[in-house]
This record gives structure tokens, sequence and C-alpha cells, in this order.
């Protein structure tokens, strides 16, 4: 890992996370932290017509796991349930622009989770074995 | 205890440690994660090399020379342990894993057969997880009652909850030496003083305290004391419990199995005479061998020299430290009242964030609760970043590390 992990962008959406704070009615929420570090990650979304109609989340942690789930936030609006089942570490690192390395990607990867675990929960559905080992 | 009159040459002592060589990202590694574990000098991987090498054997009972060896040489180990904490006698010290399970040791053997309802057991607020978590599981099987002594703003013992809380319902107290947070060191004498008073008794969590400074818990006058020796300067998977023989020999047996019994029969089992009532199945001697060895290395620079050599060298750090912009540090600021455990924040930089840009200088630290919720929680912080200091650590690595300090200052000011 290089101190590029701390390039600007990722600085700007701890600083200025967008998506942050509470829906007024959501459809679904899920929250999870990273029993390593504390780090915790809410999520809430309004669903409409089987996509993300709206999505805001709220949490504490390093520069890593707040801009990656703000980043996601913006990612995933207007996208499908079935899409946001398919989404990876691969999109994450995508959108963070880095590889954190080993030591920190379930900082990264804490969003991802949270948001996976919500749309299953929205869907009725279990939550995969793969889900629950991203963090 | 004898102490040697030399000051502490770290040039040299640098060199008998292989791993200080080493680069990290291309920097000179620093290595400030010393209360979670040490370096090791030669002559540790040296022992335990030799016994592999040349005696590896079980113990105990094998009627051939390198039984006998590997027997002598483990059981010498115990001996330099009973001297290096000046038990009384060398049954007093049991080897276990580490040293959480020689509390947990105290907690299944001692707690399950002299706690009862109502009871209460008295903590404090900074243990570690170790000293906590046994006990809340004992409580919690006989109906009993964790109270937590607190700390004033200086992150010191409340003396003031100390004689509050212990009463006659009292029956053990169980303290850290040092707190592997705040670095502080507590007045444990005078707090089994006050057990004693009471008829309970007092445990002292050692692990950051024996590897750094003289432990002697015949003058703390403590029943019970628990360390690790990977800690130490020794390898992992060996840990001490010490217990006052007239404790030990009351208790039943902790885990049963081979090494442990006098005699078994189908009908049941009798127990061997300590220490070996507490060290069932064929123990970690290989790490055993080479806590001995840690033990006659620290020796030889005398325990009074490791202390005054990482006093210097706190002093040192929080001096440089409070002149960065931002840093917050917890825990007493008197270096006589602390070893070289350094806990703190910077600015709004998340403690993780932080390790990482360390990590790039070559500067291993630690960062998160540190095994401590409780003491998180009281001083509400969801984390911090812990600096701890060995003999082998330099002002100089201090002065990289306050470097370093400031440029993540400056890529978290942009």
């Amino acid at each position: 890992m290089s101190s590029d992990i701390y390039k600007d962008i990722i600085l700007d959406y701890y600083r200025n996370p967008r998506n942050f704070g509470d829906l007024p009615d959501p459809d679904v929420r899920a929250k999870d932290s990273n029993p390593l570090c504390g780090d915790i990650i809410e999520m809430q979304l309004k669903i409409r017509d089987g996509k993300v109609d709206d999505i805001r989340f709220k949490g504490k942690g390093c520069a890593i796991s707040q801009a990656s789930a703000s980043m996601l936030t913006e990612a995933v609006k207007g996208k499908t349930l079935d899409e946001l089942k398919t989404l990876g570490k691969p999109d994450v690192l995508a959108l963070l622009g880095i590889d954190p390395g080993p030591t920190r990607i379930k900082c990264a990867l804490l969003g991802l989770k949270v948001l996976k675990v919500a749309v299953y929960g929205h869907l009725g559905q279990a939550v995969t074995e793969e889900v629950k080992q991203l963090v | 205890m004898v102490e040697k009159l030399t000051t502490i040459n770290v040039a040299r002592i640098r060199e008998d440690f292989p791993i200080l060589k080493r680069q990290v990202n291309d920097k000179p590694l620093v290595y400030f994660d010393n209360a979670a574990t040490s370096q090791k000098p030669n002559v540790v991987i040296d022992a335990i090399d030799r016994y592999y090498r040349e005696y590896n054997a079980n113990i105990h009972r094998g009627i051939h020379k390198l039984a006998e060896e590997a027997t002598l040489a483990y059981e010498e180990a115990r001996e330099k342990v009973t001297n290096f904490v000046n038990a009384k006698r060398a049954e007093e010290i049991i080897f276990t894993r580490n040293g959480t399970e020689a509390i947990n040791l105290v907690a299944y053997s001692w707690g399950r057969a002299n706690i009862g309802k109502g009871d209460k057991i008295v903590l404090t607020i900074m243990e570690h997880h170790s000293n906590i978590v046994p006990w809340q599981i004992l409580a919690e099987e006989k109906g009993a009652k964790v109270e937590f002594v607190k700390i004033n703003e200086r992150g010191e013992l409340r003396q003031d909850e100390v004689h509050e809380l212990i009463d006659e319902k009292t029956k053990i107290v169980c303290v850290t030496h040092a707190s592997n947070v705040l670095g502080t060191i507590n007045p444990v004498k005078e707090i089994g003083r006050v057990a004693h008073r009471y008829g309970a008794l007092f445990l002292i969590d050692a692990a950051q305290s024996v590897p750094h400074m003289t432990v002697d818990v015949r003058e703390i006058d403590c029943d019970f004391a628990a360390f690790s020796g990977h800690k130490m300067l020794g390898p992992t998977g060996i840990g001490v419990l010490y217990g006052k023989s007239e404790q030990l020999q009351n208790m039943p047996p902790f885990l049963g199995g081979g090494e442990m019994i006098r005699e078994v029969h189908t009908t049941g089992a009798s127990w061997k005479d300590l220490p070996y009532k507490f060290e069932a199945g064929t123990p970690d001697i290989s790490g055993t061998i080479g806590l001995g060895a840690a033990v006659d290395y620290l020796r030889e620079i005398g325990m009074r020299n490791v202390h005054d050599y990482e006093k210097e060298i706190t002093s040192y750090a929080l001096e440089q430290m409070k002149q960065v912009d931002g840093v917050v540090i917890y825990g007493p600021m008197d270096v006589a009242h602390r070893v070289g455990v350094i806990s703190f924040n910077l600015g709004d930089i998340h403690p993780h964030d932080l390790a990482s840009i360390l990590d790039e200088e070559g500067i291993a630290i630690r960062s998160g609760h540190h095994c401590a919720q409780p003491l998180m929680e009281f001083l509400e912080l969801p984390a911090t970043s812990r600096a701890s200091f060995y003999i082998y650590n330099t002002k100089e690595e201090v002065d990289v590390f306050v470097n370093a300090l400031e440029k993540a200052r400056k890529i978290f000011a942009r």
C-alpha cells in the first residue's frame, strides 16, 4: 500500500460525506460493525419499482470505511436490487480508485456488506455466505 | 534481587534482535507495538532451536537421556521465573498458554470452588478483557457481582472507590499492575492490603509490568499474578501463573489429563502435587525453555536498567509528541507512574488511518480498543492509537515516529 490511499478524493468524501444522515421514511435499513475495529455503518434505502429511489448512510469510523460507504450510496442510486446483488469487491475498489491492501480491505467493504444485507432483507431472502464474509 | 549497575547500551542490544534489521516499505522497521508482543533476541530463538535440534523429548517420565535433559531445561526455566518475580518456591510457578489462561485458571479453579451467590468480584475499569471476561462468566454462573473501580482525570485508579467497593462481600480483587492502554502503574501493594483486610484474595495482571520493571510478588503480597512470555522477549504460547502455594494447594485442578495425576483408576483419580496438578498434558516445552532464556537475558541487563531506560524513552516521546499540533495523550504524564505505553489521538484522524500512514514509514503501532472496551467506553473514545516501547527502541526512532505524525497531520489537513 502507498500513501495514495489517502488521496484527495477519499479525504473529501470522509470530510464531506455525500448522502449522510437519515431518510424520513426508509423502506429498509441495515446496520453492521467491523468487530476488529468497531467501525459502524448504517444504510437506509427507499425502494420504488425494484430500484433504489433514495439512499442515506450513517456511521463512525476510519476514512476508508466512511468514504467507501458514501461513494457507494452515490453509485447505487437508480440501480435495481438485482444489480445491487451482483456488486462485489472490484466495484468498491473501482470507486475508491485504490486497493487499500489486506489489512484495510475490510474497512472498504463494510458499506457494501451493509448495503447487501439491506437488499436481501428487503427481498425477504437469506443473506448469502459470500456477503457474510465480506467483513 | 541484585541489579547490575550497568547502563543500557542500546546499540549492542539492537544487535541481539535480528528482526530489527528488517526494512518495512523500504524504511528501517520502527517497532513500537511492544505492548502487544515484544521482539525476540537471538538467545531466545537459539534456545528454542537447540531444544528441537539437540534434546527434543517429552518431559518428566522418560527414562532416557533426552528426556532427562529436556526435563532439566524445563524445570530450570521454572527456577528462573521463580527467582525473576521473587516467588518463595518453584512450585508456585504454573506454566500456562498465556496470561489469559493463567487468569482463567484462577477463575475456573479457585472461582468455582469459592464464589457464591451475592459475592463480589472487584475489578478496575482499566482491565484488559482477559481480566474481565473470565470473571463475568464466573459471576453469571454463580450469581455473583462484578464491580469496577473507576479512574480519575489523570488516568489513575480512584482510591476512594477502592475503599468504597472492596468490602466484606468481596471475595477477590483483580487489578492490572500496569495498564496496557494508559500505561498507568497502579499502587497494587496498597490495593492488595485493602483486599486482604476484608479477607479477599488479590490477583494482579502483570502482563505489562513483569517485562518492564522489577516485580516482586512477595513484596506486593498478591495471591496470584498472571503474565505472558511473549511480551517479555520470550516466545508466544507460554504464560505464567504465580500463586501462593497455600492458595494453589487448596484449589481443585483446572484441566484434567496426563502429567497432572498421581494415580488414575476406573473409580477415580488423585492429583500430583504443585505445580504439576495444574499442568495437564504435554506443556509447551520449547516455549518454556525460550522463556527461561528471555529471563536470563533481562536479568543480564537488569530490570532497574530496563525500567530506567524506558522511562527516559517515554519521557522523550511524551515531550516530542506534545509538540505535534492536535495530539491528545491519555494517561498520566508523569513517567514515574507509567510504563512505556502511550495512547493518543491526532486531531480527527481515525487511529486506523493513522496506523496505515505510519506503516508506510515502516513504523508499527497499534490502533483500536486494545482489548479494553470498558475503558474506552468510560473515556468515551471509539479507539486510540498506541505506541509502546522496549529496551531496543531509541530516541532516533521516536524522532522518525514524530515526523510521521506530522506527515499524517498534513495529509489530513488538506
